[in-house]
């Protein structure tokens, strides 16, 4: 590949952990080879600062928080040919979203003597909400295999594979005891997207849903089943308001439990 | 002579960056006035998210304050809740709990070294550049990142909020072959690590002299990392709950982070701050390592922190070693919890400081509050301290790119967590002659 014809690529920070951009920075030796497959444009924490110049691809890690964010995201938005979230807080609101579930001018003032100093739209909302965004890559983190294998499919001009079937399938595949029929766990693998590996269950433990809705779920059933499993109202909504609490169906589904009474 | 003349200058690039970092001055008569370091990363507002959470969630979600350091978030919270329900982890527990923690220092310390602070050293935008004149250093330290990844995942799944920990000990016990694979890894990556050290001292670091306080962690058993009473240099030793009567933090107009006081004053904590209290803790051989390199400690120039972070790489991997070198799968790899109500305190010694937090619980493991005190917010008044002193130094009749290099340089000692942010550092001087 020529100089001339290597894509241009721009990773942006909005309000995140910075975990995300990890998928590149903990790369090891794939750093330096995507390094040399593509050309990147603006990635801060790696160094190349040059946030207003045209890319090929934008990764977007982090959600809406600002006026100035908002800003921002359009900007990015008019310079990107294709924009491709990354991560939970960029795809669906992340944990921070949680703000907006409750009254955020009251947090800001609990926590911060002076609230007057802090500038904030008071929610934390996805990328898609402001602009058009062409991939969305779950999960949180997110996998950095999937991050890679993204690149790489774009740089071969096809449409990256996207995992959505369930985490059920991926323990399955891998032959992993289900903690929920074998130990009463209350694992949120039946309505969330695989692709972490199904870290959760092999480690013995329930899913917690970072990497957000799968195909077709069915949100009432999952909560019966956790209902079933002993758990309160309020437990099981706060199972569907974790880190992807801004995705709409987890949303509806832990505001229906909110509203139970034990 | 009544040529008094304020001149604002923006560095071009960077005034196109809604930046999180950025940093501004009045220089009058080669001295700074009004010194401020603005940190602008949106509130995210985590204390609040964690109440009424039960007990169980909270590794989980502390996790997502920092992608960086997940596990330092995750010790900290496990300390102070299994304090509260007074649960005494099991030695195994402890043990691999340090493995992990060693695994995040290896990775942050590495990462920071190799990605943040030595292409300044070197003259590179960055470690890709660099990688092109130095590919062998840069590997180096992307293997280096690469192994405390692996020790993380070990013991957690993955190494960006990891899924291993939880309130009584860990949800599963890694396999004897997982270990010794690792084991043999990390007795072949001391050559790197040591030969680390030896790079970093060789590098053209600054002569910075500064006078400010040190606090970290000490523990007499061993060099303390995930538990330990809170020193200072300058004689405190305090258990976790008498923190607050010592530390206040408070905040300033221009920053989301609070500002973090120790009896009024700033202070360091860190790598630097670390050795400069524990240093005699080391295994001899790893003193030796250090007097070879020729960097006397206690050291009072924030510039030699990039050695020491590759002196606790060294440090962290023979730790790993030593705990891991005898390892049996337990009988039981967690203990049973029973929550009550009460009060509790936790502090371990992330990469770039301690980390304090409180947590209040009900009788049904609930999380009535919780207080977080991150390491960057302790650092942050010692940070303006040390620009307004580093850059007097250098000299104020720099151009202000010049002035805004060492001024990043002089903030990416301090390993904040907005080290992305101090990359596009925005830099205003009000030059007033």
């Amino acid at each position: 590949m020529s100089e001339v014809s290597k894509a241009r690529v721009a990773v942006h920070k909005f309000a995140s952990c910075d975990g995300c951009q990890l998928a590149f920075l903990n790369a090891g030796e794939d750093l330096l080879t995507l390094s040399q497959l593509v050309e990147l444009v603006h990635f801060a924490e790696a160094g190349p600062l040059d946030p207003e110049e045209h890319v090929n691809i934008a990764f977007v890690e982090g959600s809406i928080n600002t006026e100035e964010d908002l800003q921002r995201i359009r900007r990015v938005r008019d310079q990107s040919d294709l924009l491709i979230t990354l991560g939970a807080c960029a795809t669906a609101g992340g944990l921070q979203a949680l703000r907006n579930l409750a009254d955020g001018e009251d947090w800001i003032g609990a926590i911060y003597a002076q609230p007057q100093y802090i500038s904030s739209l008071g929610s934390a909302t996805p990328i898609k909400q402001h602009v058009k965004v062409d991939m969305e890559l779950w999960g949180c983190p997110v996998n950095g295999k999937q991050v890679l294998a993204a690149v790489r499919a774009l740089l071969f001009g096809v449409a990256p594979v996207q995992d959505n079937d369930k985490v059920c399938q991926e323990c399955k595949r891998q032959q992993t005891v289900c903690v929920m029929v074998a130990k009463g766990e209350p694992c949120m693998g039946p309505v969330t997207r695989t692709g972490c590996g199904a870290l959760c269950p092999r480690f013995g433990r329930d899913c917690y849903a970072c990497f957000g809705p799968a195909e077709n779920i069915n949100t009432d059933a999952m909560g019966k089943r956790l209902q079933g499993l002993g758990l309160m109202p309020d437990a099981i909504s706060r199972r569907f308001h974790f880190i992807n609490n801004g995705e709409p169906q987890f949303h509806a589904a832990g505001i229906e439990w909110r509203k139970c009474k034990p | 002579m009544s040529d008094k003349r304020e001149i604002n200058i923006r560095v071009p690039v960077l005034a196109r960056v809604e930046g999180e970092g950025a940093l501004s001055f009045t220089a009058r008569d080669g001295r700074i006035e009004d010194l401020q370091l603005k940190i602008f990363e949106p509130p995210r507002l985590f204390e609040k998210f964690l109440e009424g959470r039960d007990y169980h969630e909270v590794p989980d979600m502390v996790a997502r304050i920092c992608g960086i350091c997940p596990v330092a978030y995750q010790m900290s919270a496990v300390q102070a809740i299994e304090s509260i329900f007074e649960i005494k982890v099991t030695p195994w527990v402890q043990a691999m709990r340090r493995v992990m923690y060693c695994g995040e220092w290896i990775q942050s310390h590495a990462l920071h070294i190799h990605l943040l602070a030595a292409p300044d050293y070197l003259g590179y935008n960055s470690a890709i550049e660099m990688a092109k004149d130095h590919a062998d250093i840069v590997q180096r330290g992307l293997r280096l990142q690469s192994l405390g990844n692996k020790l993380i995942g070990l013991l957690g799944a993955r190494s960006v909020h990891p899924v291993g920990v939880c309130v009584g000990g860990f949800h599963h016990a890694p396999s004897l072959s997982e270990v010794e694979s690792l084991y043999h890894e990390l007795e072949q990556s001391i050559v790197d690590a040591e030969a680390l050290i030896g790079w970093t001292a060789t590098l053209p670091l600054p002569d910075d002299q500064q006078d400010f306080v040190s606090v970290a962690l000490s523990n007499e058993q061993q060099f303390a990392i995930e538990q330990g009473r809170v020193i200072s240099s300058a004689g405190l030793n305090i258990s976790l709950n008498e923190y607050e009567q010592h530390f206040a933090e408070h905040q300033v107009p221009h920053s989301t982070a609070f500002h973090s006081l120790l009896e009024g004053q700033p202070y360091l904590v860190g790598p630097l701050a670390r050795l400069n209290l524990n240093l005699q803790q080391l295994p001899q051989e790893i003193q030796k390592l250090v007097k070879q390199s020729g960097i006397h400690f206690p050291c009072q120039n924030m510039f030699l922190s990039i050695v020491a972070r590759a002196i606790e790489i060294r440090y962290a991997i023979g730790e790993a070693m030593r705990l891991l070198k005898n390892y049996q799968v337990p009988n039981a790899r967690k203990q049973t919890v029973t929550p009550k109500a009460g009060v509790g305190y936790g502090c371990t010694e992330a990469p770039r400081g301690i980390l304090w937090h409180r947590y209040e619980v009900d009788a049904q493991g609930i999380i009535v509050n919780a207080n977080i005190v991150p390491p960057t917010s302790q650092n942050q008044a010692r940070i303006e301290a040390d620009l307004r002193n580093s850059l007097e130094a250098y000299g104020l009749q720099h151009s202000d790119d010049e002035l805004r290099l060492h001024g990043e340089m002089v903030i990416r000692n301090y390993d904040p967590c907005i080290s992305c942010a101090t990359h596009f550092l925005k830099i205003k001087v009000d030059r007033i002659d």
